[in-house]
């Protein structure tokens, strides 16, 4: 057994970026109904252990490749570049991501207002679709630039999960 | 003439070869057993045609007693009589303070900082107490089914953390049985109401128990249950409501003092009696008065709906929380399903009805729906059906992460997450030369330290000596498909394996069990060799008939003559070994035998896997792209 196939393979998926959700739910579900534990728990302890290690896989692998982000950040690894924990970024794109921190805080402060937020979020899935074009074309041609794009994108996705946080506050969830 | 004979496909098994499995309910105040018979999946009632046994376990100087006797002297014997063990579950000796509840024992702490509660008959730790209930079902399930079980499935609440679920298959590990699976309460209502051959969908668990409470969103998918979002509250429940009748009853009695244990068991038993009432009337006369508490008077449903609001409101919030976290819109929840006794009340229909905008599904008992889906389910793990494509995929309820600088919580892996999973997460040294590291797993969504559940704490020690921040240490969480979690570390920069040792913050040693177990024997009349001698001739006939099965689908496909020849004789060694009386031989041809199938595992793996995407080529995925 070859537990080094990467990702994609695990799912005969082509390694490309823009991965078809889809096939990739149906493949995953397929996969897990195949090698799950449940389907050996009357089997050999070598059974169950292959078994539990198949699903962790498959589990994995699906993560990875289902969000936009691990997947960025795998298709870097595959090409053997491992992500920095302080990457120097340019002066203007910081300069923009505190602009866009202050915006979050000042609907924060402003009793919440959720429209506001709305649009705020929508502005950031646009802006994160934007980084996720770039990031695609750059992969194959220039990996500094395609490093530099997952950066972004990490700093996006903080900015996402805190919108999500604030609306569930102001929602009281 | 023999009628003819029609059977599902799934259940052609020859009836010699069905396997007994049981689906094991082991709830607060109540637990049941069911069991597949004849297609049919039911719950077992006692000799005296009792289905529920309530979870209750006295001891008494003449020995232990279980269920209904037990119950009845509850409010005599409050002290040696355990109601409701499953709150204790997995809990530290400081938790029982948080747990809000006045409970009548007596405290100590064992070693491990787990509780024991001290009876007439000597201490006992939780784990024992519901080890108890659980072999008091299993034979009854014995008794029924004619003979011994060959695997059970046990409920557990979605939200229960790692130290409760393992806390949970200690209990069955002492009470002698093979767990095939720990199953979340609320996926075992959705098999029970058979909604895994229903239409595809989204499917909404509320299930208000004594005193959990879970919702859990179910997917269904191409046969697969996938757990979307679990949620609860691990401290909300029909005792709850109970306690809010009391309340209600003291108040309006004028009686000042605080209540004594004894005076509040009575007070809640009447407050429950007034709550079932109220379900099928709109008022309920009351004439209370016992232990100086005196009350003439009538609560109405009206008057109720408002004691208990706020509790079923913190229910609807939950629900709220894990449609968000599922990412599901609730137009997408095509199904609700009503599970626990306390759905019975017509608050609780209402206002979930009124949330989820549907009518939600409560035709089957509430109390029973969690052990029939159980016992579906073991039905199936055990081997009886084959040919059932049915999957149940789980999530993580909790995140599981470390403690880091400053007291913070820093998640590994977070809640929601497919189970079984991995993740590894590296640290480094702070000091010179730093030999040893402190690693504290945590359980829990809270940013502090200290208000996350402390799962394990263990040292890393053999560090190389290296400056500061040069050593690199890998933390390893695994959790497998029951959602219980195994930790590693070791050194990587230098290839170093360092020690790791696990202590379970509230859980047994396996020492402990061990022990527990060879106590347990003394007091039992079966030699403890003859049960050895037993448990290794069941688990290799166990193995036995796996494999047997194994090389007659899969042997001429993918081994050589020569290698089926040699696992088919390795199989009559082993087999012959089984007829002698040595337990240790008999396990160790087991140990060998598997060994030796090793490779055609994982040839058979391979296979299923290439099975799964068959038929399938990258240039044909790029035309559905």
């Amino acid at each position: 057994m070859d537990f080094n196939r990467n990702y994609f393979e695990i799912f005969g998926l082509p390694v490309d970026y823009a991965v078809a959700e889809e096939l990739l739910a149906d493949r995953f579900l397929e996969l897990q109904k195949q090698v799950h534990p449940d389907r050996f728990a009357a089997g050999t302890d070598q059974e169950k252990r292959l078994a539990m290690q198949w699903a962790t896989l498959v589990n994995t692998a699906n993560e990875t490749l289902r969000a936009p982000l691990p997947r960025a950040i795998y298709m870097l690894e595959l090409r053997g570049v491992a992500l920095k924990h302080n990457p120097a970024l340019p002066p203007s794109f910081l300069m923009d991501q505190i602009d866009l921190r202050e915006q979050l805080e000042e609907i924060e402060e402003d009793e919440g207002d959720l429209e506001e937020l709305d649009s705020f979020r929508k502005k950031m899935l646009l802006a994160i679709n934007v980084v996720q074009a770039k990031f695609k074309e750059a992969l194959d041609e220039d990996i500094d630039k395609a490093e530099r794009l997952v950066y972004e994108l990490q700093f996006l996705s903080k900015l996402m999960v805190s919108a999500s946080r604030l609306e569930e506050k102001l929602l009281d969830y | 003439m023999a009628l003819l004979q029609i059977t599902e496909p799934g259940q052609a098994v020859d009836p010699h070869q069905r396997k007994r499995a049981a689906g094991l309910d082991l709830g607060t105040t109540n637990s049941l057993i069911a069991s597949v018979r004849e297609g049919v999946a039911e719950t077992l009632p006692d000799e005296q045609g009792r289905h529920m046994l309530p979870s209750v376990v006295r001891y008494a100087s003449g020995g232990i007693i279980v269920g209904d006797e037990a119950l009845t002297e509850a409010v005599n014997d409050s002290m040696n009589t355990i109601v409701s063990v499953k709150r204790l579950m997995g809990r530290g000796i400081e938790d029982l303070a948080t747990l809000g509840d006045q409970l009548p024992y007596r405290f100590s702490a064992s070693e491990g900082g787990m509780p024991r509660i001290e009876t007439i008959s000597g201490s006992v730790t939780p784990v024992e107490v519901s080890a108890e209930i659980l072999r008091t079902l299993v034979d009854r399930a014995s008794a029924t089914l004619d003979g011994d079980l060959d695997g059970v499935v046990i409920t557990v609440p979605a939200y229960f953390d790692d130290a409760q679920r393992q806390a949970t298959k200690d209990a069955a590990q002492l009470a002698g049985v093979n767990v095939l699976r720990l199953l979340n309460e609320p996926t075992a209502a959705a098999i029970a109401y058979g909604l895994d051959s229903g239409s595809e969908g989204v499917i909404a668990i509320y299930d208000l128990g004594g005193g959990t409470f879970d919702i859990s969103l179910l997917r269904l998918r191409k046969g697969v249950f996938e757990v979307l979002a679990t949620g609860g509250d691990s401290a909300l429940g029909g005792d709850d409501f109970d306690r809010a009748i009391a309340g209600w009853i003291v108040e309006q009695s004028g009686y000042a003092k605080p209540l004594a244990t004894e005076q509040l068991r009575g007070l809640l038993m009447a407050s429950r009696a007034i709550k079932e009432s109220l379900t099928d009337n709109a008022k309920v006369d009351i004439d209370f008065d016992r232990d100086g508490v005196q009350f003439k008077g009538a609560l109405d449903r009206a008057t109720f709906d408002e004691l208990v609001a706020p509790l079923v409101d913190a229910s609807i919030k939950a629900c709220r929380r894990a449609v968000r976290d599922a990412g599901v819109e609730l137009g997408d929840i095509h199904n609700v399903v009503l599970v626990g006794g306390s759905t019975r009340v017509p608050q609780v229909i209402d206002q979930v009805a009124n949330y989820f905008g549907k009518t939600p599904l409560n035709n089957m008992d509430p109390d029973k729906v969690v052990a029939v889906g159980a016992a579906v389910q073991a039905n199936i793990l055990v081997g009886n059906k084959p040919d059932d494509e049915m999957l149940l995929l789980d999530v993580l309820p909790l995140s599981l992460g470390l403690e880091t600088v400053g007291g913070l919580a820093e998640k590994v892996i977070s809640r929601n997450t497919a189970i079984p999973t991995e993740r590894a997460q590296e640290f480094t040294t702070y000091k010179d030369g730093q030999a040893a590291m402190l690693i504290h797993v945590l359980q829990g969504e809270r940013e502090l330290v200290a208000d996350c559940r402390s799962l394990a704490r263990f040292e890393l020690t053999g560090i190389p000596p290296m400056v500061a921040g040069a050593a690199k240490i890998e933390v390893m969480f695994n959790v497998d498909a029951d959602g219980l979690l195994s930790v590693s570390a070791r050194e990587t920069s230098t290839g170093t394996q360092a020690s790791v040792e696990v202590k379970p913050s509230y859980g047994l040693t396996d020492e402990e069990i061990t022990s527990m177990l060879q106590a347990s024997f003394e007091h039992a009349t079966e030699d403890a060799n003859q049960r050895s001698l037993m448990e290794a001739r069941v688990e290799s006939g166990r193995v036995i008939e796996a494999l047997g099965n194994a090389l007659a689908e899969d042997g001429a496909a993918l081994l050589m003559e020569s290698d089926i020849q040699a696992l088919q004789q390795a199989i009559e060694k082993l087999g012959s070994l089984s007829e002698g009386e040595d337990h240790l031989a008999i396990s160790e041809g087991t140990e060998l035998l598997g060994r030796a199938s090793e490779e055609f595992a994982s040839l058979r793996m391979d296979a299923a896997v290439r099975k799964a995407l068959a038929g399938r080529n990258i240039e044909e995925v790029d035309k559905e792209i």
